[in-house]
């Protein structure tokens, strides 16, 4: 299949003639006729015509030194809006809505001469780690079609393993760009906060919420990434920082200190995903790398400061949606909405915002120190994604507890605002792919790039396709 | 009279729209009031759209920290937006972006001939909707108009330090005026442009010197003028205190001034302290200023009303009262300022010519530019009528006396018709000359 291959040869393919974009579009819409019905990857999917019109386009406007993006098919996760097109965020209240404006990332990526092909589904409003509490149905999990995708982002994660798409644009507010990449097999980024503009996004919570790259390789995030990062005027919290080069970083083969914390590998953690852990340091440690171990206590608490500031935040981003100007009435929250929606309302209540919203952000500053303090001790951290295999369809979205600690290794990450790629790293006994993340400090997206795609060219793991996908 | 046993304790919020350029959060033009439509002056942003954020208006920044530095406030180095969160068909997001607990500025001072008033905090946050109820098709329906959906807007809160309606009505005009010499808002009472809340609560005599402060607040809102400030407090003054005669506490609530009754009207209870679950705006970074840039704001302000009085009086001889009513306007005091140059140039007394534009109420009953040729033909009529020196007079009716002695005579026989030969013969030396001033020289030169 051409969408086996890597963005950049995808990008080189296109430039030598050996195939078109009106080729790779195809594929994608053969995938999606194939497969979406089962997967429900795609809650909206662009005409074939349209997308395919936008392909012929790009054969004849290709020049050498366009975007390598120029011509590749790509999906949108549904939190993202798009001027003239179905915008949902996986909710009934927004079933019909159609924005008035770009998403800042959407408008980059159109520039950058991509064509999109769809919008993914998610968990409503971003509210969950499984993508079932989507009000368009589940996403199902293309390796084990009776499993959950992982969540919210499980649409874009489907999408890429199963090549419905080049690339896709998640959004991870705690996880939710790298549980669906762990649970998938795919690679993603959850960006350092502000490195990417928010603008158009749908807030889940605005302090955690990050727009990042997912693909299969970290290359090729670290490719989408460079056409979408950087300050925009319009998201105040968007970062003036200047933007890496990439690609040049991801030659770099300096010797980096990986650190693990012990608390990662503990109880609670599934022995396969433990042993991937183990697997991916020795990998590390033969390439040279220095393993460091640590202890990092603090990030059991994790979860516990996640669902106090999420929830506060939401239940603030989601006022808006009263079904006054646009959109159902609030009647159309699901459970899992409202459940958060009333935390959120009770932590910030006079008399409780004390214990609960303003302790959580207490325990924020302590994650930064913890992160700080890990960090003068190593340049990159090693960790398990999840600590359990995707679970069947029903599991999570019954227990919402459970679905909670699915999110224990990746609600640290965004209370601290710091970069953390998931990989692929291994597979269960049954063939379900094992996920690792690589965290690193603020800005240091080039680093995690970089460790990736060695890591990558030693291993497999992101080749390997569910089956039926030929 | 009941209110005889009774201090009022007062304090005034005073909300106050100011006229910059775009919105606070967004492009949009800031022109509610001369909108031609509803709903023209909107974008995702001030609509509340899915995935629209807010960016922050530096110029609002600014001119809040002006107003803090007119009104003696600090200016606090850190500062943040917060969420306020409210359901209301006119606030959008369901919460309005405002300032909690670190507004722009504190602790500044107003002075009022009735005495100080402290000012709490000014903060910065943005303005609401309007809902306007009308019918349609035979149908009453409630309209949102969004035009004026995040207009900047600062609101003054003061300690409560108001002991008079008569305090509460000078405080108003001060920070009116002040507002005004700013150039930071139009301060438009009728418009709506700036508005006024009080709130009032009366403490018995004994219950002062005891230290207990009354266990109840009534609000007034919707107080567009400065006289219905200083009616709705009597009013409330003398109501609240009726009901305390009768030993009963008046009832925590929020009541509008009613014009044409002359009284004010319960408008909702306020028993339960609502709950607005403020928390910081997470989509907007909180604010760092360095003292220099503070400092610099501070040596930017244009002259304060308080200071053009004082300089008009040292300057121009302008008496006190006169200037205090022509300083209130401050876009004549440019113009007055030009006018006072070039009436002490050609010698016209500036005093006069200034009781002279304020009897004649030019201020109040002409517009600016009728305003400046008023002003002017009144100093031409003054340069002619009252430019003569002293000296110059006393010479010239001296020469008059020598010259005529016989008139002299007559005069000091009580034939004070001869006054007139007297104004005659020195209009003839002088020109055209004031004769109330002639008639007053020669009375005192012949007494």
């Amino acid at each position: 299949m051409l969408l086996d291959l890597s963005l950049s040869e995808l990008a080189k393919g296109l430039r030598e003639h050996r195939f078109s974009s009106v080729d790779l579009v195809n594929e994608c819409y053969d995938q999606i006729e194939k497969l979406n019905g089962t997967l429900n990857a795609l809650i909206t999917i662009i005409p074939k015509e349209e997308a395919l019109a936008s392909a012929q386009k790009a054969d004849k406007e290709l020049t050498p030194d366009a975007s390598p993006l120029f011509g590749l098919p790509y999906v949108l996760k549904d939190s993202y809006v798009t001027k003239g097109i179905k915008t949902t965020a996986a909710s009934n209240v927004l079933k019909d809505f159609i924005p008035q404006f770009d998403a800042t990332v959407y408008t980059k990526l159109q520039q950058s001469g991509a064509i999109l092909i769809g919008k993914a589904n998610m968990d409503a409003w971003g509210h969950g780690a499984s993508a079932e509490n989507s009000d368009f149905g589940p996403v199902k999990n293309p390796w084990d079609d009776t499993r959950v995708s992982g969540g919210s982002t499980g649409g874009c994660a489907v999408a890429i393993a199963t090549r419905m798409c080049a690339f896709a644009i998640g959004e991870d507010t705690g996880g939710s760009i790298r549980n669906p990449s762990a649970w998938c097999g795919t690679t993603g980024l959850k960006v350092t906060y502000g490195r990417v503009s928010r603008f158009g996004c749908i807030a889940y919570a605005s302090s955690f919420d990050t727009v990042g790259p997912m693909a299969k390789l970290a290359e090729d995030c670290a490719i989408v990434l460079q056409a979408i990062a950087g300050v925009d005027p319009f998201d105040a919290s968007s970062s003036p920082q200047p933007v890496e080069i990439y690609n040049d970083q991801l030659k770099s083969r300096k010797k980096l200190r990986i650190g693990i914390a012990k608390e990662t590998l503990q109880e609670g953690v599934d022995t396969e995903i433990v042993t991937a852990v183990e697997l991916a340091k020795e990998t590390f440690k033969s390439m040279g790398h220095e393993i460091i171990e640590l202890s990092m206590p603090l990030l059991d608490f994790g979860v516990a400061v996640y669902y106090q500031i999420a929830p506060s935040e939401t239940s603030s981003n989601l006022a808006r949606y009263d079904g006054v100007r646009f959109g159902g009435g609030r009647d159309l929250f699901t459970d899992e909405n409202k459940r958060r929606i009333m935390i959120g309302t009770y932590a910030l209540s006079t008399g409780y915002a004390d214990k609960f919203y303003h302790n959580a952000q207490k325990a924020r500053t302590l994650f930064i120190k913890e992160y700080e303090k890990a960090f003068s001790k190593c340049d990159v951290l090693l960790l398990p994604v999840t600590p359990f295999h995707a679970p069947r369809l029903g599991e999570l979205i019954n227990e919402p507890l459970k679905n909670a600690l699915a999110d224990r290794f990746t609600t640290t990450q965004n209370p601290v605002g710091i970069p953390s790629l998931a990989l692929p790293a291994g597979f269960s006994s049954e063939g379900l792919p094992i996920g690792v993340q690589l965290t690193g400090p603020m800005f240091s997206e080039h680093i995690l790039f970089q460790l990736a795609q060695q890591f990558q060219e030693k291993t497999d793991y992101h080749q390997r396709k569910p089956k039926g996908i030929e | 009279m009941e209110t005889q046993n009774y201090n009022l304790i007062c304090g005034i919020e005073i909300h106050v729209e100011l006229r910059t350029a775009s919105k606070m959060f967004c492009g949009c033009v800031n022109d509610p009031f001369g909108a031609q439509k509803p709903n023209i002056y909107t974008c995702p942003v001030c609509l509340g759209m899915p995935g629209a954020l807010p960016v922050a208006n530096k110029k609002a920044i600014e001119w809040t920290i002006r107003i803090g530095h007119a009104l003696g406030c600090e200016i606090n180095l850190f500062s943040k937006f917060d969420r306020k969160h409210y359901f209301y068909p006119d606030l959008p997001k369901g919460y309005q972006i405002s300032q909690y607990d670190q507004p722009l500025c504190v602790n500044g001072l107003v002075k009022t001939e009735f005495g100080d008033v402290r000012i709490t905090r000014i903060h910065l946050e943005e303005d609401t909707g309007k809902l306007v109820h009308q019918e349609v098709n035979g149908e009453k329906v409630s309209l949102v108009d969004f035009n004026r959906s995040s207009v900047p807007l600062v609101e003054i809160v003061t300690e409560p330090d108001i002991h008079s309606p008569q305090q509460a009505k000078a405080y108003a005009k001060k920070i009116h005026q002040i507002i005004r010499a700013l150039h930071v808002s139009d301060a438009d009472m009728e418009k709506g442009s700036m508005r006024l809340e009080a709130n009032i609560s009366m403490q018995g005599i004994g219950d002062r010197e005891q230290g207990i402060l009354p266990q109840y607040k009534v609000e007034v809102k919707n107080l567009n003028s400065f006289r219905f400030v200083e009616k709705a407090i009597q009013y409330e003054m003398k109501r609240q205190a009726e009901l305390l005669e009768k030993n009963e506490t008046p009832k925590q609530e929020t009541r509008g001034w009613n014009e044409a009754k002359q009284h004010t009207f319960p408008q909702r209870s306020k028993e339960s302290a609502e709950d607005y679950r403020y928390f910081p705006d997470p989509d907007l970074p909180p604010m760092r200023f360095t003292r220099e840039y503070v400092e610099q704001l501070k040596k930017d302000l244009p002259e304060l009303p308080e200071a053009t009085i004082e300089r008009w009086q040292k300057e121009f001889g302008i008496k006190e009262n006169d200037a205090k009513i022509l300083a209130d306007d401050i876009e004549h005091k440019t113009v007055l300022d030009v006018l006072w140059s070039t009436a002490k140039d050609r010698h016209v007394d500036t005093a006069k010519l200034a009781s002279l534009l304020v009897n004649k109420k030019i201020i109040v009953d002409f517009g600016i530019s009728t305003y400046i040729e008023e002003a002017l033909t009144a100093m031409e009529v003054l340069s002619s009528t009252m430019t003569i020196a002293n000296d110059v007079l006393i010479a010239a009716i001296n020469e008059v006396i020598a010259a005529n002695p016989k008139a002299v005579v007559d005069y000091k026989a009580r034939k004070t018709a001869v006054i007139g030969f007297f104004i005659g013969a020195v209009s003839k030396k002088l020109g055209k000359v004031d004769s109330n001033q002639v008639r007053n020289a020669v009375q005192e030169m012949l007494r």
